[in-house]
């Protein structure tokens, strides 16, 4: 595998996604000249990731339903109704936050498990379950708020719009963010090193020392980077509450899709599932729990949203399943299934969100943003499509192939053969 | 016309980036003959053919397609039909939703404006499908008919393109016997009235009843043109095929049978879909340790279905029954369940039902037993990477690395893949469905002596095979399988194709031994 095949994940990563983070580099190269460094200024950074981070935690969980090879549009509509039973139970029933939260997940878990059952046990395709759910939990929403607007207390808000507190001298950045920042590039550099020694212990092939210290250094790089942006933010600001909740959940979805055995059933269930039944893997189940899930997620989604708003209103949620579809499909999923990557999809997320910021930054009109955006979904897959009908892993692909092993040169030029080609070429 | 060949293919290259798929091929067909082109999976017999009709246009190739003394250069699959080309592939390329009559006037529809005159196309769709033997009514959805009569439809869509040069590619691989042998004398029929015929086939047999000359490639290049009639025998072909000759086709095995191990009694199975038709009907067999059994039977004899119902109950609706493993009598109503008990089955199916085609090697080695390389479901991935390189080694899989993708292995080396997968999970009976399906014969060699090794250790096997030959090369006892019964069970040592064929042709039961 070539380095940044390993950087992202392996599997189902594809030059798409490469050419994503040329993609994301290149949107915040863009903004931040175009708005004269506000881009890339660490409020705005801050309020990108309380505004957005609805997107990662929604793409998390629907690059699995599209590996699975579903689709689900009620996202939106399941937020919604998630967050106007919390608002409800803690305005109209006087719980406290924490129990308001917990009834969140709980009712995001029924809300899944409802959905699960008729995609996985009565069959339905998820597209049209999940349409009905769009209506149903939409109205739900508004039947409960009443079709207005119900506020939650302040203690509650924290999750969607607070920080975490700060401590310590007055370096002139927040402490707390420092700390993370720290321990984060020491949990890369433990990992790396780990992984060296225990492949080297198995007599694995161990990957070039080089490519070792420029992958950690990249992700270091960005961390430091990361830890620079919030900890340099206005006084009393420093790393968001939710930029930690979509910071676990990733790697924690990360680590679900890549090394555990669910994870790869849900591969081979979007890959070819007739071959995965007959592997022992049961559908039913991998559908149910992959359905499951997202309403789950949605919940997170939704009550997050709702800290950071201030409120539930009856149009929360609005359109968030496109922007989510969109963020797995930039990020280089496949429609028919069986590929894709956490990696990708947040990279896919970040695209959009930064996206919609840095319109937003330049005062571009609501209606152009949302053809903007369009446009780039459009070109996104279309040019991932392309590439693959070309048989080249892409544009970009190609560019980045002195990086890679020959062995895997010699793979990328034996693409242009299809898969029903008998006159395949002999490997060397 | 004083050039008695049709078509000349002259030095033909044709490179793919980095690879050379062929090279200075030449390729002579003679007006009215039948042409057989052979070679092994990935020796460029497809490419060539691929050029010769316009899928790769031309500019694309160097060299000088020459089509009744004139030089072609087809851009495209229309070009060449409107020459009189035209070619059948592999996987049919017709519409299950739409009749007979529809698909074939797809694209050539009788007509005029754009608006179809159904009465004449109608008529004429009767006239083409009495030409090729089919007696179906022209309104029958293509999704009705069976493989062999889907072949035929293909052919009297050729004939109404007033085909020249027909093209077959591995034209029999899915069909049995009767429905080969119905095809081959259509061919043959098609001969006689002027149309030349190109057939690409692993049936060497085949090629050897109807074919007039045979040109063999190998690695991208011209071998020989061998003339049949002048006396030419399947070691022939193969030894031109191979560049050796294979002094056995089936590897030396001095077998060491053991007790019975694997029993199923009385078992009955009905269709998925029709309540009326049984697949299975009480049928009762047994395997012991050590002991290859092979079952005969014609395509849509309930091989398939027998295996799969066996197997977790994949396929049919299970009426009644047991399944008897080390004397214990095992339910195996799940594929988990079959697997936990030991059991294995290698489809027929490799590419739609024994390998996710987006996985690599690795990934594929170890998809049917993750639970042995994982701890409280996470995957080890170095030990994962460890499996799939032993068996890569074991079973001298031809691959670069394991993070290949499997796609893009040849057909032999899916089938070591799909093999390895399976013997990861250690089963002790492995249900082999047509193991050797599209496989070249160098790689079939190499399976078969996979297949004797695991026997070898102790295991029982099941080999359903359509081949005859490899069924008596391989098993040590012969069941034979006819409309969803057993009707036959023999020795291999006292079987022959002719009594094979008797018993997977009628109900009636040659003295059961």
């Amino acid at each position: 595998m070539n380095p940044l095949r390993q950087l992202f994940g392996g599997r189902g990563a594809n030059a798409g996604q490469y050419g994503m983070i040329i993609a994301l580099v290149a949107i915040v190269v863009v903004f931040e000249f175009w708005t004269g460094g506000l881009t890339l200024n660490p409020t705005n950074v801050i309020n990108v990731f309380q505004q957005y981070s609805y997107i990662l935690i929604l793409a998390l969980g629907m690059v699995m339903v599209i590996i699975a090879g579903h689709i689900d549009l009620s996202v939106g509509s399941v937020a919604a109704f998630v967050g106007i039973i919390v608002a409800q139970a803690m305005a109209a029933w006087h719980w406290s936050w924490w129990a308001a939260i917990v009834l969140g997940l709980v009712v995001g878990a029924l809300v899944g498990a409802w959905q699960g059952f008729w995609v996985a046990f009565v069959r339905v395709p998820a597209f049209i379950v999940t349409l009905a759910g769009q209506l149903i939990f939409r109205g739900a929403n508004q039947l409960i708020g009443n079709s207005t607007s119900v506020p939650v207390p302040n203690a509650y808000q924290f999750i969607g719009s607070g920080f975490i507190h700060d401590f310590g001298p007055n370096t002139g950045y927040s402490n707390g963010t420092l700390l993370l920042g720290l321990v984060t590039v020491a949990a890369l550099i433990w990992i790396e090193a780990r992984g060296r020694a225990r492949r080297r212990k198995m007599k694995a092939e161990v990957i070039p020392l080089w490519v070792s210290i420029v992958r950690t250094g990249i992700l270091v790089a960005i961390t430091l980077f990361g830890t620079y942006l919030f900890g340099a933010g206005q006084a009393g600001t420093s790393v968001p509450v939710v930029a930690i909740i979509a910071g676990v959940l990733t790697i924690v979805y990360g680590f679900l899709t890549r090394n555990t055995i669910f994870g790869r059933q849900v591969y081979a269930v979007g890959g070819n599932a007739h071959a995965a039944a007959l592997s022992g893997v049961d559908i039913r189940r991998v559908n149910f729990f992959v359905m499951a899930n997202m309403s789950v997620l949605a919940a997170v989604a939704g009550m997050v949203y709702v800290g950071y708003a201030g409120a539930s209103g009856p149009a929360d949620g609005t359109g968030w399943e496109l922007d989510a579809i969109a963020a797995v499909f930039v990020g280089g999923a496949a429609v028919s299934g069986g590929v894709g990557t956490v990696a990708g999809s947040i990279v896919g997320a970040l695209v959009m969100a930064l996206l919609a910021n840095g319109l937003q930054l330049v005062g571009a009109d609501t209606n152009v943003q949302m053809m903007i955006r369009g446009i780039v979904l459009l070109l996104a897959v279309a040019f991932d499509v392309y590439s693959k009908t070309q048989g080249r892993p892409s544009l970009i692909g190609n560019m980045l192939k002195p990086f890679q092993r020959q062995k895997d040169e010699a793979a990328a030029v034996q693409q242009p053969q299809s898969i029903d080609d008998q006159s395949k070429v002999s490997l060397p | 016309m004083s050039n008695p060949n049709i078509l000349e293919m002259r030095s033909i290259t044709k490179e793919f980036p980095g690879v050379k798929a062929l090279s200075n091929v030449t390729l002579t067909v003679k007006t009215g003959e039948i042409h057989a082109i052979c070679g092994e999976n990935g020796a460029g017999k497809s490419t060539l053919m691929k050029v010769l009709s316009g899928v790769y246009p031309h500019g694309t190739y160097t060299g000088d397609i020459v089509f009744e003394d004139e030089v072609m250069r087809f851009g495209s699959i229309k070009q060449s039909e409107e020459a009189g080309i035209v070619i059948i592939h592999q996987e049919l390329a017709l519409i299950p939703e739409l009749s007979i009559t529809e698909n074939l006037f797809l694209g050539n529809e009788i007509g005029r404006r754009g608006v179809i005159d159904w009465t004449t196309a109608q008529l004429r769709a009767r006239e083409l499908l009495d030409r090729v033997g089919l007696t179906d009514d022209p309104d029958t959805q293509i999704k009705n008919l069976g493989v062999g009569k889907q072949q035929l439809v293909e052919i009297a869509k050729a004939l109404h393109k007033n085909v020249k040069l027909l093209i077959l590619d591995e034209p029999t691989a899915a069909l049995n016997e009767t429905d080969s042998q119905h095809l081959l004398g259509l061919i043959v029929g098609l001969k006689e009235r002027g149309v030349t015929s190109i057939i690409i086939s692993h049936k060497l047999n085949e090629i050897e009843q109807i074919a007039d000359d045979i040109t063999i490639i190998r690695d991208g290049r011209t071998i020989e043109t061998l003339d049949v009639h002048q006396g030419v025998d399947e070691n022939r072909i193969i030894r031109g095929m191979v560049g050796r000759s294979l002094e056995s086709r089936f590897p030396d095995r001095t077998p060491h049978i053991g007790d019975v191990f694997f029993e199923v009694r009385d078992w009955t199975v009905q269709h998925p879909l029709d309540s009326s038709r049984l697949v299975c009907k009480n049928e009762n067999f047994t395997v012991r340790r050590g002991e290859i059994v092979g079952f005969a039977g014609l395509m849509g004899a309930g091989r398939t279905e027998l295996a799969m119902s066996i197997f977790g109950r994949s396929y049919g609706t299970y009426l009644s029954g047991q399944i008897v493993k080390d004397g214990r009598e095992i339910k195996l109503a799940t594929v988990r369940q079959a697997i936990d008990n030991g059991l294995a089955y290698v489809s027929e199916d490799r590419k739609q039902l024994g390998l996710n085609l987006l996985d690599s090697v690795k990934r594929s080695t170890v998809a049917a037993d993750l639970q042995r390389i994982s701890r409280g479901g996470v995957v080890d991935a170095l030990q994962e990477y460890a499996v799939a390189e032993e068996y890569r080694l074991k079973l001298r899989t031809k691959v670069p690395d394991v993070e290949y993708g499997v796609s893009k292995l040849s057909g032999g080396n899916q089938q070591k893949v799909v093999l390895s997968k399976w013997m990861f999970t250690d089963p002790d009976l492995l249900i082999l469905d047509e193991p050797t399906r599209g496989i070249d014969v160098g790689a079939k060699f190499e399976i078969y002596r996979i297949i004797q090794d695991l026997a070898q250790q102790g295991k029982g096997v099941i080999l359903i095979s359509s081949e005859l030959p490899e069924l008596l090369g391989l098993s040590d006892r012969i069941y034979t399988i006819f409309e969803g019964a057993i009707t036959n069970e023999l020795p291999a040592s006292q079987a022959d194709p002719e009594t094979l064929m008797r018993s997977m042709t009628s109900a009636k039961k040659d003295a059961l031994i």
